[in-house]
C-alpha cells in the first residue's frame, strides 16, 4: 500500500506572527517557516506503518511556493521515499488544495492519505475532509490512533465528548491529531540522504485546476488586545477581589 | 432566501452550541431552518421547535445518523441544498469533521470559525492561534459555515415552528461505527460553563488532578479543563484541552493552574470574561493576560482557596 502524506509550509509554532500595519496580511518577511505540525505528525505516522511493514512506499507532496521543497525535503529526511511538489503563488485555499490532491491521488492511487488536521496559519480545518468528498472516500478527522486492517483502517478519533472509534473501508483519508505520535527529529546521515531523494516538481496548471479564491480577503487586523491585571498578594486577596470587584463568586 | 441550521444535539436535547449558532445564522437576515438528525431525536427536534426565530425544523431520524459519521451526514445535508443559501453548524468536533465534507460536495469554499457577521456574505474569523483576525467576503451562491460559539451570546426559546421529517439521504457505506469512550460527567461542559479551571503541566500527574483541581471545580461548580502539556502527559483526557486545536472558550472565569500561557493555549481562553492565574514563576505569560495573578505554589494556594470558598459558603 503507498501512503500519500501532504504537507504545507507554514510559519514556525514558535513565531509570534504580526500583522502588518497596512491591513493587508501578516507579516511573513523573514520569518522562520517549517512544516505545518499536524503534517510532521502525519509524516511520521505514515513511516511508521512502512517500517511495521504495512506501507510500501511514503510519498510526500506539497503545493505551495519554490521554497515548498524545503518542506518536502524536511519530509524526505525523516524517511519519505519520494516528493511531489506542485507550484502554485499566492493564497490558495483548502478547495483548491483538495483538487489539486484529487487530481495527484488519482494518478497516484495510494490506499491511504494522511494528512494534519488543521495548518497553523489559516486554522481552517478542511482539506482533508474536502479531499474525502472530492475522493468520494471515507474519512477519519482527529485521529489518536490508526490500524490498518487489510485495506481497511480502524481509527480512534478525539471527540468533544472523547474518543470515538471508527472502521473505514479504504481508500481512506485521515486527519492527525496531537496524540497520534510524536514525529522524530532527522539524522544528520539522513538529511545527506534526502537531498538525493527524487521531487517532482508540477505547476497547479498541470492539473486544470481554477486557483481563483472563493473568499475575499477584505483586511486582516490585530485582535483585540487584553491588558494584565494585578498581582494579589494571598489566596484571601483574591477571594476578596473575586467576590467584590469582579463579582463572579 | 433561507438559511439551514445544522444542530448539535444529545437526541434528547439540543445543545447550548446550537443556541448560541441561533443567534449566528440569524444575523444572516434570511429565514433559520433548524436541522436535527439522529436516531431517536423527537426530543432534540422539540427543543429546536421552542427556539425564538426559528421558522421549520427538519427532523432526519434515522440509524445512520446515530453516531457522527460524515459520511452519510454530509449526504444528507447536500440533499437538501437545493432548498438553501446557507448552511451553518457549531465549530464542535463533528461539524468541524463534516461540514467541509458539505462544501467541497457544493463546490463551495468553507468559512471556518466565524466569530462575527459583518453583513450576509462577509465575516470574521480568527487565524494564526487568534493572533490575527480576517475579514473574508464569501463570492460563493451557496455559504457553508461554521461558527465559534463562545463569541455569540445564546438564543432563547419563544417560537413554536412546526416539526417536519426529512428523508433519510443514501448512505453512501464507507465508514461504521465501532465504539466510543465518553466521559460521563456532573460537571459542566465545558464550552457551556460559566466557570472553569484548567491545570497544565505543573500538576505532574493524574492524582494531582483529582486531588487539586478538581475538588476546586467541584467547588465551584465549575468545568474541567487543561493545557495541552498536561493532556499530552497523560494528566489530563484529551476532551479537557483548551487551546487552538482543542476547545475554545469564553466562561465568565477561567482559572488557570500551574499553565504558563503558550499562545496556543491563550488562543482557546483569552476571550474568558475574568482570568485568574496562579503559577509560581511570575514571568510566566499567562500573567500578561489575567485579571488576578497570584504567584504562589499551586500545591498550597489551590487547597487554601478551595477552603476559603467553602467558608464563603460555595
Amino acid at each position: 500500500m503507498k501512503v500519500l502524506v501532504p504537507v504545507k509550509r507554514v510559519v514556525d509554532y514558535n513565531v509570534k506572527v504580526r500583522v502588518k500595519s497596512d491591513g493587508t496580511g501578516v507579516e511573513l518577511a523573514n520569518v522562520k517557516m517549517s512544516m505545518n505540525p499536524f503534517d510532521e505528525i502525519a509524516v511520521e505516522e505514515a513511516l511508521r506503518l512502512k517500517e511495521a511493514g504495512k506501507a510500501t512506499e511514503v510519498v510526500v507532496v506539497s503545493i505551495g511556493p519554490v521554497q515548498a521543497s524545503e518542506t518536502i525535503r524536511t519530509g524526505l529526511a525523516m524517511g519519505a521515499d519520494r516528493g511531489i511538489l506542485v507550484k502554485a503563488e499566492g493564497n490558495v485555499e483548502p478547495l483548491a488544495v483538495a483538487k489539486i490532491l484529487k487530481a495527484v491521488a488519482d494518478a497516484e492511487k495510494p490506499g491511504l492519505i494522511i494528512l494534519g488536521k488543521q495548518a497553523i496559519d489559516d486554522d481552517s480545518n478542511q482539506t482533508g475532509q474536502m479531499l474525502a468528498a472530492l475522493l468520494g472516500w471515507s474519512q477519519a478527522t482527529f485521529a489518536s490512533k490508526l490500524e490498518v486492517e487489510g485495506s481497511d483502517f480502524k481509527v480512534t478519533r478525539e471527540v468533544d465528548g472523547g474518543l470515538q472509534t471508527v472502521q473505514l473501508k479504504g481508500p481512506a483519508i485521515v486527519t492527525t491529531d496531537l496524540r497520534l505520535n510524536e514525529p522524530r527529529y532527522a539524522s544528520l546521515p539522513n538529511i545527506m540522504k534526502a537531498k538525493k531523494k527524487p521531487i517532482d516538481d508540477k505547476n497547479a496548471s498541470d492539473y486544470g485546476v481554477d486557483l481563483t479564491p472563493h473568499l475575499e480577503v477584505l483586511k486582516t487586523a490585530e485582535p483585540p488586545g487584553r491588558k494584565g491585571g494585578v498581582k494579589v498578594k494571598d489566596v484571601a486577596e483574591l477571594v476578596s477581589k473575586l467576590k467584590t470587584e469582579a463579582g463572579v463568586l | 432566501m433561507t438559511t439551514l441550521l445544522i444542530a448539535e444535539h444529545d437526541n434528547a436535547s439540543i445543545k447550548d452550541a446550537t443556541n448560541k449558532t441561533l443567534t449566528a445564522a440569524a444575523a444572516l437576515g434570511a429565514d433559520v431552518h433548524v436541522l436535527v438528525a439522529g436516531e431517536n431525536a423527537k426530543g432534540a427536534a422539540d427543543a429546536a421547535s421552542k427556539l425564538a426565530g426559528v421558522k421549520k425544523v427538519l427532523l432526519a431520524d434515522n440509524a445512520a445518523y446515530a453516531h457522527d459519521l460524515a459520511e452519510p451526514l454530509a449526504a444528507l445535508i447536500v440533499s437538501l441544498a437545493p432548498s438553501y443559501d446557507a448552511f451553518v453548524a457549531p465549530a464542535t468536533s463533528r461539524f468541524k469533521n463534516v461540514m467541509p465534507r458539505v462544501a467541497a460536495l457544493l463546490d463551495v469554499m468553507q468559512v471556518s470559525e466565524i466569530i462575527k457577521v459583518v453583513s450576509p456574505d462577509t465575516f470574521e474569523r480568527p487565524i494564526y492561534a487568534g493572533n490575527a483576525i480576517q475579514t473574508v467576503k464569501s463570492k460563493d451562491a451557496k455559504k457553508v459555515i461554521t461558527v465559534r460559539t463562545s463569541t455569540f451570546a445564546a438564543a432563547g426559546d419563544g417560537g413554536s415552528a412546526p416539526v417536519e421529517s426529512a428523508a433519510a439521504a443514501a448512505d453512501p457505506g464507507l465508514s461504521s461505527f465501532v465504539g466510543e469512550e465518553v466521559a460521563k460527567s456532573d460537571r459542566p461542559e465545558l464550552t457551556s460553563a460559566k466557570i472553569i479551571v484548567s491545570g497544565g503541566r505543573a500538576m505532574q500527574s493524574r492524582e494531582n488532578f483529582a486531588k487539586y483541581i478538581e475538588p476546586l471545580a467541584d467547588k465551584l461548580g465549575a468545568g474541567v479543563g487543561a493545557s495541552r502539556a498536561a493532556v499530552d502527559a497523560g494528566y489530563a483526557p484529551n476532551d479537557w484541552q483548551v487551546g487552538q486545536t482543542g476547545k475554545v472558550v469564553a466562561p465568565e472565569l477561567y482559572v488557570a493552574i500551574g499553565i504558563s500561557g503558550a499562545i496556543q493555549h491563550l488562543a482557546g481562553m483569552k476571550d474568558s470574561k475574568v482570568i485568574v492565574a496562579i503559577n509560581k514563576d511570575e514571568d510566566a505569560p499567562i500573567f500578561q493576560v489575567a485579571d488576578y495573578g497570584l504567584v504562589a505554589d499551586l500545591y498550597q494556594a489551590v487547597p487554601e482557596l478551595t477552603e476559603a470558598l467553602g467558608k464563603l459558603g460555595k
